[in-house]
């Protein structure tokens, strides 16, 4: 049955016009992962079947890690330390800046360890390479949705109600998150190929990560410390302090009785930070393509 | 005859760096050890196949085959020189290369033949045809994981097979599986063969190659050393490359 159009096949293959000869294993970049959308698809539905292959809990895992840390803060930060009396609502405060900062790290992680993760497959066939770290970061995307309704259920029982100046925040935040995962993520994965030290330099950033955006602590603690010079210039040129800043902008202050200062400028902070990262993410994707050429026969 | 392959005096030169680590290096250093070796894998090699033509690669290991393969899929680029081909290309370079031992064979199918260059509604017309030949039409629904090795072979051999690609690379694999399987891999090459695709093989095996190619391409040591018909090449390998291999060897 199969037959007679193979047959119809071969006759059409053998008198088609010649394919036009062109270099293999161009075409690739973050326009070539676009192009094949399917085949993205299915390696993120992949990664999230096999990350937790063979344990228990599964899934669960990725909500367990966040959840713990949640308590910890609380206990520590919150109650030891007293931050649940200078902030108001202070567990939605936590949240919403944990939920993000978690994301970030979690992406960050894994783009990284991408590329040589999926060594085999990259010395065998060719690919466009972005395919990993992008597919990387979607899988975060998809185990921070779940969080997001989490924050969302806290936020509602803290009194928060929905605006349209919040809805904007939470979309620029995110964004600013999103693409800055992408560019550093980009980066590390390629070097990565060529020394494994980066992904012991990420797991040691996570550290320095959780501990520089505003998600325990207010930003105003320091300034109390730096003063208004260079000093809280440069902590307040992280992308991360600004994004952070916009979750609870959307998501902990409408359910506050207000009163509580944001960074100044935080609006154009975050369109100047996502145009600088977006910048970022051309830079990265111009190294990824130069060291690109070299993955399969470093690995 | 339209040329599928363009290979245009390609060079490949790799480079072992061992020593990595920092005190290492410095040690190193000190003494002026030289830190790289690097490895010619090809040499000035230009060549050109026809739509159509049905090649096999002959050499010993290390001769530059399996690099030339990589050139010719994209996997890496060459350092001088360009590769040039027409239309889609995909190989049976490593088969299982794409399978992932914790999806079944169904996510399997589909994951490796989306990264082999499939569409999906090409996917799902060919789905059953692929699943028919690989033989695991009881185990789709099972991981990988557990599957003998000929059925794994036969799942990742009978996804490329199916993938229709205008240049076929396939390198060494037709070594493994029972003869049953080896037979009916024959059959679905020549096949291929027949609908007019470009193949390019890679075996030892020369009473197979000569079954399965019209032409012979020997390389020794990254240089083509022979080109012509099949069975001419065949009995040069066996005149010079082995013997000189041996000797080499033996030297």
């Amino acid at each position: 049955m199969t037959l007679p159009r193979t047959t119809a096949e071969a006759t059409v293959r053998s008198s088609a016009e010649a394919p036009e000869l062109v270099e293999p294993g161009r075409g690739g970049g973050l326009v070539g992962v676009l192009r094949r959308r399917y085949l993205l698809r299915l390696l993120v539905r992949k990664e999230l079947r096999v990350r937790y292959q063979g344990s228990v809990l599964g899934m669960a895992w990725s909500y367990i890690k966040p959840a713990v840390q949640f308590g910890v803060y609380f206990f520590v930060v919150g109650l030891f330390l007293g931050l649940r009396d200078r902030i108001e609502d202070f567990p939605v405060y936590l949240f919403s800046g944990m939920v993000l900062i978690h994301f970030f790290i979690e992406n960050f992680n894994s783009a990284t360890r991408s590329i040589v993760q999926n060594r085999s497959l990259i010395r065998k066939v060719y690919l466009p390479r972005e395919m990993f770290p992008v597919a990387s970061l979607l899988v975060s995307c998809v185990h921070f949705l779940p969080q997001l309704v989490i924050l969302l259920l806290g936020a509602l029982a803290a009194g928060w109600t929905p605006s349209p100046v919040g809805l904007g925040a939470s979309v620029l935040g995110f964004f600013i998150v999103a693409t800055l995962g992408m560019a550093v993520g980009l980066l590390f994965a390629a070097f990565n190929v060529f020394y494994r030290d980066f992904e012991k330099i990420v797991d040691v950033l996570g550290i320095v990560i959780t501990w520089s955006a505003p998600m325990i602590y207010p930003w105003t603690a320091v300034r109390d410390v730096f003063g208004d010079g260079w000093l809280l210039q440069t902590y307040l040129a992280n992308p991360l302090v600004t994004a952070v800043s916009l979750f609870q902008h959307a998501f902990w202050l409408p359910g506050t009785s207000g009163g509580f200062e944001f960074p100044p400028h935080l609006f154009v902070r975050g369109l100047i930070s996502l145009g600088a990262i977006l910048l970022l993410v051309g830079v990265a994707q111009f190294l990824f393509s130069r060291l690109n050429s070299r993955f399969a026969q470093e690995m | 005859m339209a040329p599928s392959i363009v290979v245009d005096s390609v060079s490949k030169r790799f480079t072992l760096r061992r020593v990595r680590r920092l005190q290492e290096r410095l040690v190193r250093a000190v003494r002026g050890e030289d830190l790289s070796n690097t490895v010619q894998a090809l040499h000035g090699v230009s060549l050109r196949v026809e739509r159509g033509e049905s090649v096999a690669l002959m050499g010993l290991n290390g001769s530059g085959k399996s690099t030339l393969l990589k050139l010719i899929s994209g996997v890496m680029p060459p350092d001088t020189g360009s590769v040039r081909v027409g239309g889609r290309v995909a190989g049976l370079i490593d088969v299982g290369a794409g399978l992932h031992p914790d999806l079944t064979g169904r996510q399997n199918i589909y994951l490796n033949a989306a990264i082999l260059g499939m569409t999906e509604a090409e996917i799902r017309r060919k789905f059953d045809e692929i699943v028919a030949f690989a033989g695991i039409r009881r185990f789709l629904d099972t991981e990988v994981k557990f599957y003998s090795s000929g059925m794994f072979m036969r799942l990742g051999f009978s996804v490329a097979v199916h993938t229709e690609p205008d240049v076929f690379l396939i390198d060494e694999i037709l070594a493994v599986g029972d003869p049953p399987f080896r037979r009916s891999c024959h059959a679905r090459i020549q096949e291929l063969r027949k609908q007019g695709h470009t193949l390019v093989i890679v075996a030892h095996d020369t009473n197979m190659l000569r079954q399965l190619c019209d032409r012979g391409i020997v390389l020794h040591e990254g240089e083509v050393v022979y080109d012509g018909g099949i069975n001419e090449a065949a009995a040069y390998v066996a005149d010079n490359v082995d013997r000189n291999g041996v000797s080499n060897r033996v030297r």
